[in-house]
């Protein structure tokens, strides 16, 4: 591994990480579709931040990007308010808007500088040990590395010092607004986190990367646990493996960084929605099946255990008739007898079906439990 | 205008855009409706694998080839948001932004690798991203016309299963219709209204023409028919206005183009709307107070006046004054009450109440007391 590559993927942690943090909050305060607004918003901001100082890597354009993107979820709101178009309608409407107010402003006014429309979609991760810190002639890394380090301290300190208060607002709105603890303002901070990290991101990884790393790891991380604190470490850890995989999968293509880290986003996503335990496709599936054949055993066992020394016994033992008395298809119905033997709930005397001693019990906790 | 009949690119984009305007703006007035402004977003961005990997397949350009590879990822896009939102506890919102960006990052990979196979045939695609008015022809028009056709021919058919999934789902399926499968249809055709734009509009900014014809309609009319054909109309201006602008400058991409046309219409809508509109609203806000204001001032004229036995006395518009020290306009307030028959000037300054003002205190006092 080249230092470049290293310095890469370095980077690529670090934004996933920062992505990561507010995106858990966005994820689970069912706004994660403001990551995609906002991170397309910023780019009118940036660019006339661009334009001003005529500089890429200024404060400026941080600050510029950040406003607008601020900006933005004001003006969604406000268009909510006015109740002549609904939030999510509200949303589809302003960032298509600004984001092609930008895209026109670089291709009819900066089309030969860096600034294109390509790098702020698709962002070149290639190039970030390129554009490097040299400070008083000494290399300390590439740019990207200190200003994402930066988003990501500001990130942390925010959910550290205002855990309490992001916990309540997201899981019981009401509750934070009873006890004055300003939802709103809340509201307005993650939004800004938001914006600062997109706008920090962009030069990087480009506006769509940003929406997947923040809310490709937290939806994942939210199939694997209930609790927030390890929500937020999960999401980070995912975000930080699919950016490396992401990377040495880009790596084996030939293709785009970032689109590679955003289907690997996809792919740890799928893996959670699978495989998660107890809450995954599979688990579930599992656990129906399950609860199927125990089901089943219990109806056989109070089957049997109800007509035991009853003059018709031999006549409902008879594996035959569970057809017509349980309703059951004969295919079914045998395949309840094989596991119930080898479950050792019952045994079979040629077509006849005994309880064992288990059996019976079982049979007996069913009928008092319900 | 001359130029439109006989230039053929001019003819062919504006075939084009209205084309493009008439079938998304149609389509969207559902989606807007059913609450699925941002599902247009995702499908947009997801065609984008579809694309690059039917050309990967087929190393073929073909309009109709390229349209079907995006509305099958789009169509496998819409599938696993409903798989997500239906079987887990993550969220609509989340599922859609998930989906929109990992299928849009698997586009860019399938770009990217297009990018580097020697084939001289790949230029273009990159078009896909923001549009590209200038490169439509002929038989791009006529895939669009038959694709967008069917879809509004669909439509057409399905008018009254469609208005009431979007109104009311509970009760379609009560009265037995199948509402999954009538679901499925429109989100069809609302995937192949956004294919049928990509090649103009671009990926980024196609859920634009869904969103933005049908929240501009739905500001002048609460009839469904009617908003349909506004917004028809507003995505096929919309799409022929910036389609002809950008195609006659240089440096101007054609999505974004397009998209700052349609995003002005809204705005003008959202203002000037008859009725719904912000300015329609804040007037009649205005006149409102203005005559709840009047009605206090003939209240304040009518009790002044019952102190004095007889209604016919005139007071000063001092007193009046006096009464409701906040009440601006008094004057001109009076001179409209004069001109409603409803005071009349005594001497200069001092008013008096008619007959019939007298009647409509009197009945407003009643109004009040039954209340």
């Amino acid at each position: 591994m080249t230092p470049f590559q290293l310095e890469i993927q370095l980077v690529a942690i670090i934004v996933a990480a920062a992505s990561a943090l507010p995106g858990t909050f966005l994820v689970l305060r069912g706004m994660a579709m403001m990551s995609d607004a906002i991170s397309h918003a910023i780019l009118p901001g940036l660019v006339v931040a661009f334009f001003v100082t005529g500089s890429l890597s200024s404060p400026w354009l941080m600050a510029g990007g950040a406003l607008v993107g601020v900006g933005t979820v004001a003006l969604v709101e406000a268009i909510r308010r006015t109740r002549l178009v609904r939030e999510d309608a509200a949303i589809g409407l302003v960032f298509p808007a600004l984001f092609s107010l930008g895209v026109i402003l670089i291709a009819r006014y900066a089309g030969d500088v860096h600034l294109d429309t390509d790098a702020v979609l698709l962002g070149e991760l290639a190039l970030v040990p390129f554009d490097r810190w040299i400070f008083h002639g000494y290399d300390m890394g590439p740019k990207a590395l200190y200003a994402m380090g930066g988003v990501l301290a500001v990130s942390l300190l925010f959910v550290t010092l205002l855990q309490k208060e992001l916990k309540l607002a997201t899981f019981d709105p009401g509750l934070a607004a009873a006890l004055g603890l300003r939802p709103t303002l809340l509201h307005y901070l993650l939004m800004g986190l938001v914006s600062v990290t997109a706008v920090a991101a962009f030069d990087a990884v480009g506006s769509i990367l940003v929406v997947a790393l923040m809310v490709g790891p937290p939806a994942a991380a939210h199939l694997v646990t209930d609790r927030l604190d390890r929500m937020i470490l999960l999401s980070v850890g995912i975000g930080a493996l699919s950016a490396v995989g992401g990377y040495w999968l880009a790596w084996a293509l030939d293709a785009s960084i970032a689109g590679s880290m955003a289907a690997v986003v996809g792919i740890t996503f799928l893996s959670a929605l699978l495989w998660a335990p107890g809450r995954g496709l599979l688990a579930i599936r599992r656990r129906r099946r399950r609860q199927r054949w125990t089901f089943a055993h219990k109806m056989l066992t109070i089957h049997l255990a109800q007509h035991e020394r009853q003059p018709d016994q031999p006549f409902e033992r008879h594996v035959e008739h569970l057809q017509d008395h349980l309703h059951w298809e004969k295919e079914f119905a045998d395949q309840v007898v094989r596991r119930a033997v080898r479950a050792g709930l019952i045994t079979r005397q040629g077509p006849q079906l005994l309880l064992t001693q288990a059996g019976r019990s079982l049979a007996n906790e069913a009928i008092v439990a319900d | 205008m001359e130029q439109l009949l006989t230039d053929y690119t001019l003819r062919t984009v504006a075939l084009g855009s209205a084309l493009l305007g008439a079938t998304s703006g149609t389509l969207g007035t559902f989606a807007v409706l059913r609450r699925q402004s941002l599902l247009g977003d995702a499908i947009s961005h997801a065609a984008l694998p579809g694309i690059g990997i039917a050309f990967l397949l087929t190393g073929s350009k073909v309009p109709l080839i390229l349209m079907v590879g995006a509305a099958l990822a789009g169509w496998a896009a819409t599938a696993l948001v409903m798989v997500i939102t239906t079987h887990t506890r993550v969220k609509y919102d989340s599922a859609l932004g998930l989906v929109l960006s990992v299928f849009f990052g698997v586009g860019l990979v399938v770009l990217t690798i297009i990018q580097k196979t020697p084939n001289a045939n790949q230029a273009g695609l990159d078009a896909f991203l923001f549009g590209q008015a200038a490169a439509l022809v002929t038989s791009d028009v006529v895939t669009m016309a038959l694709l967008g056709g069917m879809a509004l021919v669909m439509c057409a058919l399905f008018w009254k299963e469609f208005k009431l999934l979007a109104f009311n789902e509970e009760f379609a399926h009560s009265l037995g219709l199948p509402v999954r499968r009538l679901d499925l249809l429109l989100t069809t055709l609302l995937v192949i209204a956004i294919v049928i734009g990509l090649q103009m509009v671009g990926v980024v900014l196609m859920s634009a023409m869904i969103v933005a014809p049908a929240a501009a309609a739905r500001q002048w009319t609460d009839r469904l028919g009617t908003m349909a054909l506004v917004a028809l109309a507003v995505g096929a201006v919309s799409g022929l206005a910036g389609a002809l602008v950008s195609t006659s400058t240089a440096h101007l991409p054609t999505g974004p183009t397009i998209v700052l046309c349609v995003s002005l219409l809204v705005a003008v809508s959202l203002l000037f709307a008859p009725r719904r509109g912000l300015v329609a609203r804040a007037v009649r806000r205005r006149l409102n107070s203005r005559r709840l204001q009047r009605e206090a001032i003939l209240m304040d004229l009518y009790r002044l006046a019952a102190q004095h036995e007889a209604t016919e006395h005139p007071h000063s518009e001092g007193a009046l004054m006096a009464m409701k020290p906040q009440a601006g306009r008094l004057h001109a307030q009076l001179r409209q009450l004069e001109h409603e028959g409803l005071v009349r000037a005594h001497s200069p300054r001092h008013w008096v109440l008619t007959p019939e003002g007298v009647k409509t205190c009197q009945d407003n006092r009643r109004g009040q007391n039954g209340s």
